[in-house]
């Protein structure tokens, strides 16, 4: 109607239902900001900035992967056990209680990610070999995962001080820039990379959009299917250690806790559709920034911490709603 | 080899009551107090509520999507009747928390079905809502009592006994029975597996796969609301931060029960039987006395993963579908 529209008087005329759609999600950040610079006290400050930057890295990676998996036609609900399990790996190594890996810093994150890179295979292996529904598979990690970090080390915290793993957690580039930022922006370039620019992405979101004709016309599905769940782990992987690193302890109860739902909602938002196929990176990252953005606005107005969770459902639903892909 | 055949699709098709059966006798000869009255009475009265929220996920699952809202939805029902009790009145108490967890079923029914939001979105939307809701009506996670007035009575809700059977096992027995009822024998239950096989289809034939999911919601959201009931008048008091989780293991006693996420294939029978399963894994657990409680989710997760390994295998095989009808 529109186009039509456009094309008879000769000149372009925005399509604002086209335009929402596409770039939605920044607008809502952009009037989130906006609101929150006029109504909310000490909003526009620096402390904020940083504040709002390192509290929303590990939910940026997470739904990084996430955004893999679902545009492949998948879902990822372990992402938050496996984020437990990996920090809990790297909290062991530093104190020395696994005394054939040393307490090297390095050894630390490479042990961590490396059992992220099992668990992915696991999720993996049994999405594209067995052919079983991504939600059940990681469903099992879900459940099972939160016990096996628990068992890790007997359901305690395990405390690190003074080394220089959570030097470099909070080391901060020119007293201002937290180091985990860099990480990021590296991995976000990286995924948008693997997304826009490589066969691999275009195999991914070819298997979301039809699992069977992207097998009929040749893509090993498997092999692509068995990636995006390990890079998924091993983003998940990181950001677990971003959560530890940053606070010098690892809590096998409380690190992930519901990252997974905060990643789902961060693609959502973003609007990628739940049924696979394209997958919008700019706008999952957005999605992140607005989740997090929502829970420091009800902070910093001294709302209780209970309403946030009303506002983030209110906005998940109203902005799938105004993204949605129109069937029929 | 036909007989063969014959046997592994007989073990197959009723593979999960042997797996309970065979449980259930490891856990008597392992532990004598496993078979004692208290145990047992323990054991249905704990998984009644799972139980209860189970058959409500069954039918929604069945339609081919998910509820994540139900853990929070109980844990909001439990502290409307624990907020409400001053009031006094029962009649109230019991009624306004199923009213509002029903009405955020339809919503959630509502926003899948009208605006076409995939119901793992809407209902995760719903599950931060209801937990919200609970939290802010309880000044950030305070439990409530129910006030003295009418706790003796309403303790009576889950902690009366008929022939020795407390009454939230008979509530899940009937509420079971119905399901079975409805599933097999009405036309709406037959449509609910239509709708999950094939919607298209479904819509083709005339009928309205909306109206169908619209109800499966609500009727999930009014048994979250029931078993919320039953654990306020068990603890005396609501709390809103309780039941973490209730979704995720009713979602996994649906799947060990044999029916398919993708939708159309299951029944209730099966998730009976799931949600014993891992209720009487966590019962060793507890008895074995030595082991912490996170193996239980080890164990149910090892349990869930051999159930869908097997599943897998049947398919690739070519046997075809682990249907329980009903």
């Amino acid at each position: 109607m529109m186009d039509s529209i456009a094309a008879k008087n000769g000149h372009t005329c925005i399509d604002w239902g086209q335009n929402i759609r596409k770039y939605g999600t920044i607008y809502a950040f952009l009037l989130l900001v906006m609101f929150n610079i006029l109504f909310t006290r000490n909003f526009a400050s620096m402390g904020t900035l940083w504040n709002l930057t390192i509290q929303v890295l590990p939910t940026m990676l997470t739904s990084l992967g996430m955004v893999l998996v679902i545009s492949s036609g998948g879902i990822d609900i372990s992402v938050g056990s496996v984020m437990a399990i990996s920090a809990v790996t790297s909290g062991l190594v530093l104190t020395g209680k696994t005394p054939l890996l040393g307490t090297d810093t390095g050894m630390a994150v490479l042990a961590a990610l490396v059992v992220a890179l099992v668990l992915g295979l696991f999720n993996g292996v049994l999405v594209a070999c067995f052919k079983i529904q991504p939600i059940i598979v990681t469903l099992i990690l879900y459940i099972a995962g939160r016990g096996i970090a628990q068992l890790m080390n007997n359901g305690g915290t395990i405390v690190f001080y003074g080394n220089t793993f959570t030097e470099i957690g909070l080391y901060r580039v020119g007293g201002l820039v937290p180091v985990q930022l860099f990480v990021s922006i590296l991995f976000v370039w990286i995924i948008a990379f693997l997304l826009k620019k490589t066969t691999f992405g275009y195999y991914v979101q070819g298997i979301g959009e039809n699992g069977k004709a992207a097998r009929l016309s040749g893509i090993r599905t498997a092999q692509v299917l068995i990636s995006v769940y390990v890079i998924s782990a091993l983003l998940a992987g990181m950001a677990g250690l971003f959560e530890c690193s940053r606070a010098s302890c690892a809590d096998p109860n409380a690190i992930g806790q519901l990252a997974e739902m905060d990643a789902i909602a961060a693609v959502a938002i973003g609007g990628t559709s739940m049924n696979g196929g394209k997958a919008r990176i700019m706008g999952t990252i957005f999605g992140a920034l607005i989740i997090q953005l929502i829970s420091i606005m009800v902070n910093m107005n001294n709302i209780p911490f209970a309403y946030s969770r009303i506002f983030k459902a209110a906005i998940i639903i109203l902005a799938v709603y105004l993204q949605r892909e129109k069937r029929r | 080899m036909k007989k063969k055949n014959l046997f592994y699709a007989f073990c197959k098709k009723h593979g999960v009551v042997f797996a309970l059966l065979a449980l259930i006798l490891a856990a008597a000869l392992l532990f004598p107090e496993f078979a004692s009255y208290g145990n047992v009475t323990n054991i249905l009265n704990q998984n009644s509520m799972i139980g209860i929220i189970s058959l409500g996920m069954t039918f929604v699952i069945l339609t081919g999507g998910i509820d994540l809202s139900v853990g929070s939805l109980a844990a909001l029902s439990s502290v409307l009747a624990a907020v409400l009790s001053p009031k006094g009145s029962l009649a109230i108490m019991i009624l306004v928390p199923l009213a509002v967890c029903t009405a955020m079923g339809l919503l959630s029914g509502l926003i899948i079905a009208k605006l076409q939001i995939a119901p793992f979105i809407a209902t995760l939307g719903m599950m931060m809502a209801a937990r919200g809701i609970a939290l802010v009506m309880t000044d950030g996670g305070v439990s409530v009592s129910v006030d003295t007035g009418v706790a003796e009575t309403f303790r009576l809700f889950a902690r009366s006994y008929l022939l020795r059977v407390p009454a939230p096992v008979w509530l899940f027995v009937l509420l079971l029975v119905t399901g079975l009822y409805i599933a097999r024998r009405t036309r709406s239950g037959r449509y609910v597996y239509a709708v999950g096989g094939n919607e298209e289809a479904a819509r083709m034939m005339g009928l309205q796969p909306e109206k169908i999911k619209i109800a499966v919601y609500t009727v999930n959201g009014l048994l979250a609301g029931l078993a919320g009931l039953i654990l306020a008048s068990r603890l005396g008091a609501g709390q809103p931060v309780t039941c973490d989780g209730w979704e995720m293991t009713a979602i996994a006693a649906t799947a060990i029960g044999g029916t398919l996420l993708s939708g159309g294939r299951g029944g209730l029978g099966g998730t009976a039987i799931g949600v014993f399963i891992i209720g009487v894994i966590s019962n060793m657990i507890n008895l074995q006395g030595s082991l912490s409680s996170w193996w239980q989710s080890i164990i149910t997760g090892l349990l869930l993963l051999f159930v869908v390994m097997l599943q897998s295998h049947a398919r690739a095989n070519g046997t075809g579908s682990t249907e329980i009808a009903g």
